[in-house]
C-alpha cells in the first residue's frame, strides 16, 4: 500500500483473437521493463519457448526478469500473492480467459490498493468477431467484452478485404459508439500504446521497428504554465486523430504537479511523486485505415 | 465370519426382494437379505440383534456435496435454521440479527488473541425481512479483530470495520457494484460476489486453505455422513493436487473411517489435455473408500447470484445475463476427450442456457464418439424445461437436481430471480422421471445441510421456507425419493452395481434408522431419526462418534 501501485493492463477478447501473440510481442519489446504475465492456465503454451528460462509449478521465469504465472480459478488470490513479489514487476499484463468480462475484472482489481488499472485492452479477430458477436451462446459475452474495452485492438486485418474491414469498423462503431480502435496484424501493436512509461519505449521501439511506428504519430504537447488536469484531458480526448495513449505531467491551477494517464477511453489523474518538467506525450493512429 | 443382522424391517431397494427381516454379511459384503431361515444356509454365523428394533435401508448416497462442510464447522455457525455439527450438537438457528451477534460475542469471548480473526458462516438475512447486517452491527462484536460472515448462498459476505480497514477498503470513493456504500460514503461492510469477497475474506480467516478440505475437515465430514445415514458421498469438486490425494488416501483407508468418498477433479486452471491426463492418473490411485477419476465442469454461476446463464427472457428483475465459466470450445474439447478416454463427467449448470449448451456439446460429442453408457450427469440443472429433459433422456444423460434449493431459496426465485412460472418448474423431479432421465437429488452441502432424508422431504413436499407449496406438479412420491437418494445417486456415479441397494454381492453399506421412512409419511420424512450406519460391514453408531 505504501509503494506506488503497479500498473495492470487487462487483456481481454475471445479465444483466438491473438492475446497470446500480443503477450509475446510485448515481452519481446519490453525494453528492460520487468513484465509479469498472468494467464488463466499454462498449457497451449502461452509464451514462446525461446523466452522461457525456467519453469516451476505455477510460475515461469522469462528472460529479462519477466515472469509468467497461472491463476487457475482464483485470479484475485493470485493478484494478492503477486503483490508480495520482490521485486515487484514494473507492469502486469493480465490475460483474461476468453469468456471473462474484463470490466468486471477491473472492478475487482480496483479494490486492491497495490494496483492501478492502466487499461482494458480487448482484442478482436477481424475475421471472426462479427460471427462470434452473434453466436447463440456467446453473443452477449463478446459484445460486453468489446464494450468494456478502453482500447480495442482489431487484429488480423490482413486477413480481410479492405471493404470488409471498413464495414467491420462501421459495425464496431455502431456496437460501441465511443470505442477507440487500433488495427494490427499478428497483434503487432507498439508496446508504448499498451505499456506504462511511454517516452523511452516509443523511442526504442521506433528505432527497432520503424515500419511499425509509421502508422502512429507521437506528439509532445505544449502546455500552459498552469492548467486544470481534467480540462487538459478533455482537450486531449477530442483531438483528431483520437489519442490511443497519453501520459505526462502538468502543473495544476494551485501549482501542484499532477500526472495524467490516458489509455483509449480511460483516463486517470494522480499526484506526481517527484519533481519533473511538465509535458505530455500523445500517441495516435495517423490514418486509422491506411495500412502499409 | 458371517454376521446376520436382524431388523424390524429392511428396505432393500432390490425390486425382486423389496423387503426383508435379516441381512447376512461377510467380508464387508452382503451375502443376502431375507428371512433368518433363508440366510442360515450360508453357514456358521453370529446373529447380531443390535438393530432388531430398527429399520435398515441401503446406505444413503449423496451425489453432490463438498467435504468442506466438515471444515466449516471450525467457524461460528450463524445460520437461520437449526443445524447439527459433526459432533452431534444441534446449533439453534439465529432468528434475528441480535441472535447472530450474541452467538458471535460468545465466540469472541473464547478467543484469547484480540487480533485473531472471527469468521462465521451460513448467514441468511433474507429471513430477517431483508434487514441487512452492516459493519456497525459487527463492530459491536469487536473493533479489534476482523469479523466476517459468509452468507449461506456463498455469494455474499458481511464484515466489520476492522476487516475493511485491514483490506484497505475503509475509504470513500469506491466505485464497485459489489461494494455498497452507506450514507457516509464508506462501504457498508457487505461484499457481493467472490471477486470482491476474496481480498477481504483473507483477513477474516476465509483464505484459500479454508476451501481445501484438510484432514480434520475430512474426518468431520465423514462424521456428518454417519449422522445422516450416508455411506457414500461426493466431494464435488477439488483441484486434487498430489498432497491432497495422499492425505485423502491415507485418511479414508483408516480402519475407523466411515464413508466412501468420491472426489471429482475441477476443470478450471488447466487445459483440457492436462485435465484428462491428470484424471487418468488419478483413476489409478482409486481405492475402495476413495473413488477417483471423474471430472466436474462448471459451466455457469448461480441463480441467486445472478451469474447463472439463462435463456430468453432472462432474469425476472431484469438483471443482465450471467457468466460463462468455460467457453463452448473448451467444454466441447473436454467432453470429446472424456468420451474418447472413458472418463465420467459431471457438469454444473444452473441456468437453462448453460444446460442447453451442455446438451448441444454432448450431442455433438456422441456423434463422434458413440458411447452407450457414459452417464454424464447434469448437476443442479435447476431450470431445465421438459424439452430439455426429453433431450437428456435421448442422450443418455443423468440429472442430479437441487431439491433443497426450493426450501431455502424458492421464495426468492419466485419473487425476484426467475419469477413465478419458471420457479414452479425448478428442479423438476417429476418431469425428469416421467421422461426416463435417471435422477438423483442433492444438498450441495455446505450450501445447504447434508441430509438425504431432508432432501427427499424437499422433493416430496416442495415447500418453501415461507410454507408455500411451489410446483405441485413436480412433487414425487416417497418411494421415488428414497430411490433417488440410494440407487438413483449411485447410478450417476456408476456405483449402482456396488452400493445403493441391499442384495447379494453388494457392499454392506446400511443406513440404520429409528423410524420407518415408508410409514412415517412424506410430510415427516425429514424427521426420520438416524441411529448411524454400517459401512463395508463396520458399525458406526452416531451417538458414539
Ligand atoms: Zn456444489
Amino acid at each position: 500500500m505504501n509503494a506506488t501501485p503497479t500498473p495492470v493492463t487487462i487483456l481481454g477478447g475471445y479465444l483466438g483473437a491473438g492475446k497470446t501473440t500480443l503477450v509475446n510481442h510485448l515481452l519481446r519489446n519490453a525494453n528492460g521493463k520487468r513484465l509479469a504475465i498472468l494467464v488463466n492456465e499454462f498449457g497451449a503454451l502461452p509464451i514462446d519457448a525461446d523466452l522461457i528460462e525456467a519453469q516451476e509449478d505455477d510460475i515461469i521465469s522469462l528472460s529479462g526478469g519477466c515472469v509468467c504465472c497461472s491463476y487457475g480459478n482464483d485470479l484475485i488470490m493470485a493478484m494478492v500473492d503477486m503483490s508480495k513479489m520482490n521485486p515487484r514487476p514494473d507492469h502486469i499484463i493480465l490475460e483474461a480467459s476468453g469468456v471473462a468480462l474484463p470490466g468486471a475484472i477491473a472492478g475487482s482489481l480496483s479494490l486492491l490498493n497495490d494496483y492501478r488499472i492502466d487499461g482494458i485492452v480487448v482484442l478482436a479477430d477481424a475475421e471472426t468477431v462479427r460471427e462470434r458477436a452473434s453466436d447463440k451462446y456467446m453473443a452477449d459475452t463478446v459484445q460486453r467484452q468489446l464494450a468494456d474495452a478502453d482500447l480495442i485492438v482489431l487484429n488480423k486485418t490482413d486477413l480481410v478485404s479492405v471493404e470488409d474491414l471498413s464495414a467491420l469498423k462501421d459495425w464496431l462503431h455502431d456496437l460501441v459508439p465511443d470505442c477507440r480502435l487500433v488495427e494490427s496484424q499478428q497483434a503487432r501493436v507498439p508496446p508504448a500504446i499498451i505499456l506504462d512509461g511511454l517516452e523511452t519505449e516509443l523511442d526504442g521501439h521506433a528505432a527497432d521497428k520503424p515500419h511499425q511506428i509509421d502508422r502512429f504519430e507521437t506528439v509532445q504537447l505544449d502546455l500552459p504554465d498552469r492548467i486544470d488536469p481534467k480540462t487538459l484531458i478533455e482537450q486531449i480526448l477530442v483531438r483528431d486523430p483520437p489519442p490511443l495513449r497519453a501520459k505526462g505531467f502538468c502543473r495544476t491551477l494551485s501549482g501542484e504537479l499532477a500526472t495524467i494517464q490516458i489509455t483509449g477511453k480511460r483516463w486517470e489523474i494522480g499526484k506526481a511523486v517527484r519533481e519533473v518538467v511538465p509535458g505530455v506525450v500523445v500517441i495516435s493512429a495517423k490514418e486509422p485505415g491506411a495500412l502499409e | 465370519m458371517i454376521t446376520i443382522y436382524s431388523a424390524r424391517k429392511i428396505i432393500t431397494m432390490n425390486p425382486s426382494n423389496p423387503e426383508a427381516t435379516h441381512v447376512a454379511v461377510r467380508d464387508g459384503k452382503i451375502l443376502g437379505a431375507g428371512s433368518l431361515e433363508e440366510l442360515v444356509g450360508w453357514g456358521e454365523h453370529e446373529l447380531n440383534e443390535t438393530f432388531a428394533d430398527k429399520i435398515i435401508m441401503p446406505g444413503l448416497v449423496e451425489g453432490h456435496s463438498h467435504a468442506m462442510e466438515g471444515t466449516l464447522w471450525k467457524y461460528t455457525y450463524v445460520g437461520y435454521f437449526d443445524r447439527m455439527d459433526p459432533h452431534g450438537k444441534v446449533w439453534e438457528g439465529a432468528k434475528n440479527i441480535d441472535a447472530v451477534l450474541s452467538r458471535l460475542k460468545q465466540s469472541d469471548a473464547a478467543l484469547d488473541d484480540p487480533d485473531a480473526p472471527l469468521p462465521g458462516w451460513s448467514l441468511d438475512p433474507i429471513y430477517f425481512d431483508n434487514q441487512r447486517v452492516n459493519r456497525h452491527d459487527l463492530d459491536k462484536v469487536s473493533t479489534t479483530r476482523p469479523v466476517g460472515l459468509l452468507h449461506a448462498s456463498g455469494h455474499i459476505m458481511n464484515v466489520n470495520s476492522k476487516a475493511l480497514e485491514l483490506a484497505g477498503l475503509l475509504k470513500s470513493g469506491i466505485n464497485n457494484p459489489g461494494v455498497p456504500l452507506g450514507d457516509d460514503g464508506l462501504p457498508t461492510g457487505e461484499l457481493k460476489g467472490p471477486d470482491v469477497m476474496t481480498p477481504v475474506g483473507l483477513h477474516v480467516g476465509f483464505d484459500r486453505d479454508m476451501l481445501a478440505c484438510d484432514e480434520a475437515g475430512l474426518i468431520d465430514f465423514a462424521k456428518l455422513c454417519v449422522r445422516c445415514g450416508v455411506t457414500t458421498a461426493t466431494d464435488l469438486a477439488a483441484r486434487l493436487p498430489e498432497e491432497a490425494v495422499a492425505m485423502m488416501s491415507e485418511v479414508t483407508a483408516r480402519q475407523n473411517f466411515p464413508a466412501r468418498i468420491v472426489p471429482l477433479r475441477f476443470h478450471h486452471g488447466v487445459t483440457p489435455q492436462e485435465l484428462i491426463d491428470h484424471v487418468l492418473k488419478l483413476k489409478k490411485q482409486s481405492s475402495d473408500r476413495l473413488r477417483l477419476g471423474m471430472i466436474k465442469v462448471v459451466v455457469d454461476g448461480s441463480i441467486q447470484g445472478f451469474s447463472a446463464r439463462l435463456r430468453w427472457p432472462g432474469y425476472y428483475n431484469g438483471a443482465p445475463n450471467g457468466l460463462w465459466y468455460i467457453s463452448p470450445e473448451q467444454l466441447r474439447d473436454i467432453i470429446n476427450m472424456s468420451l474418447e478416454n472413458d472418463i465420467h463427467i459431471h457438469t454444473h449448470t444452473n441456468g437453462d442456457e448453460a444446460t442447453e449448451l451442455v446438451l448441444d456439446c454432448v450431442e455433438e460429442g456422441l456423434r463422434k464418439h458413440p458411447s452407450r453408457d457414459h452417464r454424464f450427469t447434469l448437476q443442479h440443472c435447476q431450470m431445465a424445461d421438459s424439452a430439455q429433459f426429453r433431450r437428456m433422456a435421448k442422450l443418455g444423460l443423468c440429472v442430479n437436481l437441487f431439491a433443497n434449493h426450493h426450501f431455502y431459496w424458492g421464495d426468492e426465485h419466485y419473487n425476484l430471480t426467475i419469477g413465478p412460472e419458471r420457479a414452479l418448474r425448478m428442479n423438476a423431479c417429476a418431469t425428469a422421471l416421467e421422461n426416463g432421465v435417471p435422477m438423483a437429488i442433492h444438498s450441495d452441502a455446505p450450501i445447504t445441510p447434508l441430509g438425504p432424508l431432508f432432501t427427499a422431504w424437499c422433493a416430496v413436499n416442495r415447500l418453501t421456507a415461507s410454507g408455500r407449496t411451489q410446483g405441485e406438479e413436480e412433487k414425487i412420491d416417497v418411494d421415488e425419493a428414497l430411490y433417488a437418494i440410494t440407487l438413483g445417486a449411485a447410478y450417476t456415479l456408476k456405483l449402482d452395481g456396488e452400493v445403493g441397494s441391499i442384495e447379494t454381492g453388494k457392499r454392506a453399506d446400511f443406513a440404520i434408522l429409528e423410524d420407518d421412512p415408508e410409514e412415517i409419511g412424506g410430510d415427516k420424512l425429514k424427521d426420520v431419526r438416524v441411529w448411524g450406519t454400517v459401512q463395508d460391514g463396520r458399525i458406526f453408531c452416531a451417538a458414539d462418534l
